[in-house]
C-alpha cells in the first residue's frame, strides 16, 4: 500500500485517537458501555490498521511478536491472580471485597478494574497476535486484483 | 410498536444479506456482505437495550472478522467454484429444522412481556441488589467481572486457548516445527 | 392465531429464518470460507434470540444513572443477563472463527484448493494409491 498516499496520512492521524478511545472504552467500562472485551478488540485495531497500510514490518518494530504472546498470557494470569490473591486474604475465589475490608463495594470496584484490564490485556494481543500470523503468510493475490 | 416495526425492517434487510452471501460466487463481495451483516445486527441490539452487545459486535463483527476474512482470502481464493449438481436433500432437511423451531416458539413467551421466566428469577436480583453490593452504574460489567466471575474468567481462557491454537497451525510456533508435512514445504513463506 | 399472537411472536420467526438461511450455507455450498459466513450467520440469530429473551417493553438499556441514589425505581430495564452471556461469546467467537480460518489456511496448502468436492477427491485418490502399494507389499489384492 505504499502508494496510497491519503491512506496514509489518514490512517497516521486516526491511529492515536483509536487507541486513546481503546483507554477511555477500558476504564470507563462502569459506568458506560464498554469494559475489556470491546478495549481490547479497538485497540487490536489500531494496531492492525497501522499494519495493514505501513506494512508488517513497521508494526512489529512497534509492537514486537514475543512480546505480543507474552501479553496474551499475562492478561489471563492477572485475572486468575486477582483471584488468588483473594483467595490468600482469606475470602473465596475472585471475591473482590477482600481488598478493603469494611467497605466491600470499593473492594468491588478495584476488583473490576484490574479483571476487566486482564481481559483487555489478553483480548488485545490475542487478536494482534491472530492478525500476526494470518498477515506473516505469503499472499497469493496481488494488491492489483482486488 | 414502532420498536416492532423497526425490528421487522432491520430483520427483512439481514435475510436479504444472507441471501445475497449464499447466491453470490466472489468471496470478496461474500466478506463484505458479512461485515454488513454484523454492523444490522448491530443496529438490531441496539433496539433491543444491548447497547453493549452492540458496542461488542461492531467492533468484532465488523471490524476484527472482516479483516480476517480478507487475509484468508489472499491465501486461499477469489472465487467459489460452482457446484455441478444442485441436490435436495440440504434444502429439505433446513425446512424440517425450521419447522420444528417455529413449532416450539408456539408457546414460548410473548416478545417483551414482563413476566416471561427470564425476567422475573435471577435477572431481578441483579438489578435490585447490584447498586448496593457492587455500586457500578453499569449493571452489565457489575455481573461481567463479579457476579460472574469465574465465567469470564473461562471465557478470557478459551479466547487465549483460541489463539494458542492458531499460532500453532499457521503461527511462528508452526514455523519452527519439528516435523514436516509430505510436500510443499519450500521457500521463506512457509 | 390472533394478530396480536402474530406480532408478538414475530421475531422469533424471523430470527428462525435467519438461522436457516445460514444453516443452509453451511450444508449446501462447498467453498470452507463461505460454510464459515455461514456459520457466523447462524450464531447471529441465536445472539439476537438470546437478547430478544432479555428485552421488555417500555424497558431501557441496564444502565443506572451516575449516581445511585438517584434510581429511579418506577424505570423498567431490560435483563442485563443475556447482554453479558452474549457479550463473552461474541468474542469468544471471533477467535474460534479465526481458529477455523487458521485451518481453511493450511487445508489450503497441503490440498491446493478449499472446496470440499476437490478434497474428498483428492482424499479417495489419495486412498486408492494406498490401498494398492498396500496391496502389492502383501504381494496381492488387499
Amino acid at each position: 500500500m505504499r502508494h496510497h498516499l491519503i491512506l496514509r496520512v489518514v490512517v497516521k492521524l486516526l491511529v492515536a485517537p483509536i487507541a486513546l478511545f481503546a483507554l477511555y472504552v477500558q476504564f470507563h467500562g462502569d459506568y458506560s458501555p464498554g469494559g475489556g472485551f470491546q478495549a481490547g478488540v479497538i485497540l487490536a485495531v489500531a494496531f492492525i490498521l497501522y499494519g495493514i497500510v505501513f506494512g508488517l514490518a513497521k508494526v512489529h518494530q512497534v509492537f514486537p511478536p514475543w512480546l505480543v504472546q507474552k501479553m496474551a498470557a499475562l492478561g489471563v494470569l492477572l485475572y486468575a491472580g486477582t483471584g488468588v490473591l483473594s483467595l490468600l486474604l482469606g475470602y473465596t475465589y475472585l471475591d473482590y471485597g477482600a481488598f478493603t475490608p469494611g467497605h466491600p463495594e470499593h473492594g468491588q470496584h478495584w476488583g473490576i478494574l484490574v479483571v476487566e484490564l486482564g481481559v483487555g490485556i489478553t483480548v488485545a494481543a490475542v487478536m494482534v497476535a491472530i492478525y500476526y500470523a494470518f498477515a506473516g503468510r505469503t499472499p497469493r493475490i496481488n494488491d492489483e486484483d482486488w | 410498536m414502532i420498536e416492532i416495526l423497526i425490528n421487522i425492517v432491520l430483520f427483512f434487510f439481514m435475510i436479504v444479506t444472507a441471501i445475497a452471501v449464499l447466491r453470490m460466487q466472489r468471496l470478496f463481495g461474500v466478506v463484505m456482505l458479512s461485515g454488513v451483516f454484523s454492523l444490522l445486527s448491530a443496529l438490531l441490539f441496539v433496539t433491543l437495550d444491548a447497547v453493549d452487545v452492540a458496542f461488542t459486535e461492531a467492533a468484532v463483527g465488523a471490524g476484527i472478522t472482516t479483516v480476517l476474512m480478507l487475509g484468508t482470502m489472499a491465501l486461499t481464493a477469489r472465487e467459489e467454484k460452482l457446484r455441478s449438481n444442485f441436490s435436495p436433500v440440504p434444502l429439505i432437511v433446513v425446512l424440517v429444522t425450521g419447522a420444528v423451531l417455529i413449532y416450539g416458539t408456539l408457546d414460548m413467551p410473548h416478545f417483551g412481556a414482563a413476566d416471561s421466566p427470564a425476567q422475573t428469577q435471577v435477572a431481578n436480583v441483579y438489578l435490585t441488589e447490584s447498586p448496593d453490593d457492587i455500586g457500578v452504574p453499569n449493571v452489565v460489567t457489575a455481573i461481567l467481572a463479579s457476579y460472574r466471575g469465574y465465567d469470564t474468567l473461562g471465557e478470557t481462557v478459551v479466547v487465549f486457548t483460541a489463539c494458542v491454537g492458531v499460532l500453532m497451525l499457521i503461527g511462528s510456533f508452526a514455523r519452527r516445527g519439528v516435523r514436516l508435512p509430505r510436500r510443499r514445504r519450500r521457500g521463506p513463506s512457509s | 392465531m390472533s394478530v396480536d399472537f402474530i406480532i408478538s411472536h414475530m421475531n422469533y420467526w424471523l430470527f428462525i429464518v435467519l438461522m436457516m438461511t445460514g444453516f443452509y450455507i453451511v450444508v449446501s455450498r462447498g467453498n470452507f470460507i463461505k460454510k464459515i459466513i455461514g456459520l457466523n450467520i447462524f450464531q447471529s440469530a441465536v445472539f439476537m434470540f438470546y437478547i430478544s429473551l432479555g428485552k421488555v417493553t417500555g424497558g431501557t438499556a441496564p444502565i443506572f444513572p451516575l449516581k445511585l441514589e438517584n434510581i429511579d425505581p418506577s424505570v423498567v430495564y431490560s435483563n442485563p443477563l443475556p447482554h453479558v452471556l452474549i457479550l463473552t461469546a461474541i468474542v469468544v467467537g471471533v477467535a474460534t472463527t479465526a481458529l477455523g480460518l487458521a485451518l481453511i489456511v493450511r487445508i489450503r496448502e497441503e490440498f491446493g484448493t478449499i472446496e470440499e468436492e476437490d478434497i474428498l477427491e483428492i482424499e479417495s485418490d489419495m486412498q486408492a494409491k494406498d490401498n494398492r502399494r498396500h496391496g502389492d507389499a502383501m504381494g496381492g489384492r488387499a
